[in-house]
């Protein structure tokens, strides 16, 4: 195989790899928070594509994204303090129940709003059709800007948790919500913060996104499983991990189209989590007695 | 006290049987069901949405003159089967079984109607279907009928067009649905006639949202001349995109279910160039007066683009075909007999939107190779190809 050709897979899958890890980083931060997976990940992303799409006609792009993001985040506080905060002690179960109804009825929300059609943004710089010249494979500018906001946004992210009070408390909050409410930290504040980082960054990568995949009120489930396997494959909880497992289902989905039909991608995805949750269910880069000692 | 009672009840029902009798016939006489199983929502809703507004605005038309013939009003059960088999399935059995339609419309996809194909045809109801594949009509079943152009000629237009061209090797990409794999039966099967050789076969699922790594697979390839796209869903539009972005420039075809303008929104410069078969219904201004289907077109043009302010597609003129169709036999027969009303359909020559249709027993699609036109998409609008 030529190095243009390995480059034009290879560019592709980068893409929809940051776009996974993305949503998996996502699910990441708010099972940190509260231990459970939130199955309305994938309607985020689905919100701030559509919202960026339905402002940018009344002003300029950066703005109607900026606003998107802004409104989504509020939409996840929301969900949260609406749907999750006054319930106490609640089961994982019972959590993960609520976040999938949240998905449907966001979902059914969307359709009703935006109805049925598929929409897109205009691409960031030129047109659907501008391509530029990358080690001699041709690529969207757009997939260097969901490279390049995904990257930053991890970044941002890692250094947010590190470096920062808030950061360390939310990790304090995930590593023992009783000793972190001791020291003072108010956790279900905590909590509330997590969707909206979640929802945020969510939001951030359907805008990005839109040009090239287009949006439309149902792509949050298909885009959740992608996610849910990323996080699963990485190690649930673990950032970085989802980074590099993000890249790797995005680049075995791109190589396998030279030796697989492009309509079984889809299935790739789900034989990973399958064979994942088989095989090493704390996933690839987790620790198996760490993941012994939670409930989920 | 008991035995009054009960002869009261007795005597209460029969009048009440009387007069459910004495009224059923008079009513049943003045209201044409038509039972209609469209994909408004789903994949499949650039097609359907047209479709079910269309024959929503043509039962208004008519019941507003009186009904078909001045005596049957028309009663539409338009039920929306989201493009899935299974729902299609269940809506046909509703509209037979419980709410007794005299005929039904659609659906929109070729695979629901092959799935309820026989389901009519046993419970001998009408069904003039709104999709495309030759399927529905080879071998022919004596209630269903269709009024797209099969997708058997729009190969045959896409290889003639292609051969005057001297292209002789292609790659053919469907995408995953039944439209889609019935195009990929008649494109390889049809190929040898017109002396091209298929020598890529791929498929993509209905729900893709980028084909680069397809697009780079098939560029691989340098032998590959033009690419045939057959598929209904949005993601047809991602080939285009994803190949110009490429810079592969090789003649993109698609089949004729292309024809929404709204494809071409979505797609963008991309889908400029692009060669499909269509009927003449998007090109309807720039027809002769010579032209018998002007007159059909350009009225249904204008009335559907005033009432809903959107560009006509051809799929919302298949809806109107299957429609005036079934109402041109209920008006000839003068009753509601499905018999009668099957056979004058298929004894019937009928100016449509899709063409000019000549069925007969053994053709119940009636249309020919002329009812394409090679289009175009030229600055963001549909032209004529030459």
């Amino acid at each position: 195989m030529s190095t243009e050709l390995f480059f034009q897979y290879f560019s592709a899958g980068i893409t929809y790899g940051f776009l996974y890890a993305i949503v998996a980083i996502g699910f990441n931060i708010i099972y940190n928070a509260t231990g459970i997976i939130n199955f309305a990940q994938g309607e985020f992303v689905m919100l701030g594509g559509m919202t960026a799409i339905s402002l940018y006609p009344f002003m300029p792009l950066p703005l109607a994204i900026a606003a998107a993001v802004i409104i989504t985040t509020i939409i996840g506080a929301l969900v949260e303090i609406i749907f999750i905060r006054w319930l106490d002690n609640p089961s994982v179960l019972r959590m993960i129940i609520i976040t999938i109804g949240l998905s449907i009825l966001i979902r059914e929300a969307a359709l009703f709003v935006w109805g049925e059609s598929v929409r897109s943004l205009p691409y960031f710089n030129g047109n659907s059709i501008s391509s530029i010249n990358i080690m001699g494979a041709n690529v969207s500018p757009q997939v260097l800007w969901v490279i390049g906001v995904c990257a930053v946004m991890v970044t941002v992210l890692s250094l947010f948790f590190k470096l920062t009070t808030l950061g360390r408390e939310m990790r304090a909050c995930a590593a023992n919500r009783l000793a972190a409410t001791l020291c003072g930290i108010n956790t279900r504040n905590r909590i509330t913060l997590s969707f909206m980082l979640s929802a945020a960054i969510g939001a951030a990568a359907g805008c990005v996104m839109s040009p090239i995949t287009y949006s439309q009120y149902d792509m949050g489930p298909g885009l959740a499983i992608k996610g849910f396997t990323v996080a699963i494959l990485g190690g649930l909880g673990n950032s970085m991990a989802a980074v590099a497992a993000g890249l790797l289902l995005g680049l075995v989905e791109s190589f396998s189209v030279m030796v697989l039909p492009q309509s079984y991608q889809e299935i790739i995805a789900t034989t990973i989590l399958l064979l994942v949750l088989f095989i090493r269910p704390h996933g690839l880069f987790g620790n198996k007695e760490a993941a012994a000692l939670k409930e989920f | 006290m008991k035995n009054f009672f009960s002869k009261t009840l007795t005597a209460l029902c029969a009048v009440g049987a009387a007069a459910l009798f004495c009224a059923a016939p008079t009513m049943a006489s003045q209201t044409l069901k038509i039972g209609a199983i469209i994909a408004e929502t789903g994949q499949a809703s650039f097609l359907g949405q047209p479709e079910a507004k269309t024959l929503r605005m043509l039962t208004d038309e008519i019941n507003a003159k009186g009904g078909v013939a001045g005596k049957f009003k028309v009663e539409l059960l338009l039920k929306d089967s989201a493009g899935q088999k299974g729902k299609a399935v269940s809506f046909a059995r509703q509209l037979i079984e419980e709410d007794k339609v005299f005929a039904i419309l659609g659906p929109t996809r070729s695979g629901s109607t092959m799935a309820i194909k026989n389901i009519c045809e046993k419970t001998k109801t009408i069904l003039i279907s709104c999709a495309s594949t030759k399927k529905i009509v080879d071998p022919v079943a004596r209630y269903v009928f269709k009024t797209p152009q099969n997708d058997s000629l729009a190969v045959r237009m896409i290889y003639r067009e292609m051969k005057s061209k001297g292209i002789t090797k292609i790659a053919v990409v469907v995408g995953g649905t039944g439209f889609g794999k019935m195009g990929r039966m008649f494109l390889n099967k049809l190929a040898p006639e017109y002396g091209i050789k298929v020598i890529m076969n791929e498929s993509y699922s209905p729900r893709a949202t980028d084909l680069s790594p397809l697009v780079t697979k098939l560029m691989a390839n340098p032998e590959i001349q033009a690419v045939v796209n057959w598929s209904i869903v949005p993601a047809q539009t991602i080939l285009a995109k994803n190949m110009r972005q490429k810079k592969w420039n090789v003649p993109l075809y698609q089949s004729h279910g292309f024809g929404n303008i709204k494809y071409v929104e979505i797609g963008g410069p991309a889908t400029e160039g692009i060669i499909f078969p269509a009927g003449r219904l998007l090109v309807a201004d720039s027809l002769d007066a010579s032209n018998p289907q002007q007159a059909v077109l350009l009225k249904y043009k204008k009335d559907y683009e005033a009432k809903y302010k959107e560009p006509v597609s051809t799929f919302g003129g298949h809806a109107y075909d299957a429609f005036n169709i079934l109402c041109k036999a209920v008006a000839q027969v003068g009753t509601l007999n499905e018999e009668k009303v099957r056979s004058a359909i298929e004894h019937m020559t009928f100016i449509g939107t899709g063409g000019v249709f000549h069925f007969s027993p053994a053709d119940h699609s009636g249309l020919k190779l002329d009812a394409f036109d090679m289009l175009t998409v030229k600055n963001g609008h549909f032209a004529l190809y030459k």
